[in-house]
């Protein structure tokens, strides 16, 4: 099981802060499992259409979407960040 | 070491500034930089959402890599969340050295970074209409300034 959780924008299109799931085996990478949140629900193919608009952290490091996610326990996917 | 704190209180830059040089005869110079909620275009309120667990693990590495590049010798660095308003303060970077160069350079480094790596996301209100702040390429190539090759 994966934790996931969404920022700003992500969590507003998804309507979820946060969710678990197991992925299908297929899924080996963070591009395959945005691919698959995809098809979750209208809300998650809104929020994750335009992958040049979203930041992936897995267990809290930034990463790019080619990062095999075995073993992961926490992804977050949320908009390019704007503190500071 | 330069302490990093995540917080919705206000923050008084002096009394930060003031603790880092508290009891010390070594400290020859503190930059302070105060980062605050500008009322652009009818702005009521600026939200600030983060990821807290990131926040404090990533605030934690960049101000260890501030403290392996330049001879300092204290820093804080404060970031709000939550509600604010105009006026109000979002982000403190306090650092002191014994002379003014390491201070400057790291401070800049530290806002740089926190512009484009630390896990916040600004919400606007205008009353009728709440919009994210879009990031910008500017932080981007600002931050890029410090890459090492």
């Amino acid at each position: 099981m994966i934790t996931l959780l969404y920022f700003a924008w992500v969590r507003e299109r998804i309507g979820l802060g946060e969710q678990r799931l197991a992925p299908p085996a297929t899924v080996a990478t963070v591009s395959d499992l945005l691919d698959h949140l995809e098809s979750l629900s209208p809300g998650h193919a809104a929020a994750l259409a335009d992958r040049d608009a979203i930041r992936i952290a897995v267990d809290e490091d930034f990463v790019g979407t080619d990062t095999p996610i075995a073993g992961a326990r926490e992804i977050a996917i949320f908009p390019p960040v704007t503190g500071g | 070491m330069i302490i990093t704190r995540v917080q919705p209180e206000a923050f008084d830059a002096g009394v930060e500034a003031a603790a880092l040089a508290a009891g010390r005869r070594d400290i020859g110079a503190i930059v302070s930089f105060t980062g605050l909620v500008r009322a652009d275009d009818g702005l009521v309120a600026l939200t600030l959402e983060h990821y807290p667990a990131m926040t404090a693990r990533q605030l934690a590495a960049i101000a260890a890599d501030a403290w392996a590049r330049w001879p300092l010798l204290g820093g804080t660095v404060i970031h709000r969340y939550g509600r604010l308003v105009p006026g109000d303060p979002i982000v403190l970077v306090a650092i002191a050295s014994a002379h003014r160069g390491a201070a400057f350079d790291a401070a800049e480094f530290l806002m740089d970074w926190l512009k484009t790596r630390a896990p916040f996301w600004k919400q606007e209100d205008r009353g009728a209409e709440q919009r994210w702040v879009a990031a910008k390429a500017s932080d981007d190539a600002a931050a890029a300034r410090w890459e090492t090759p």
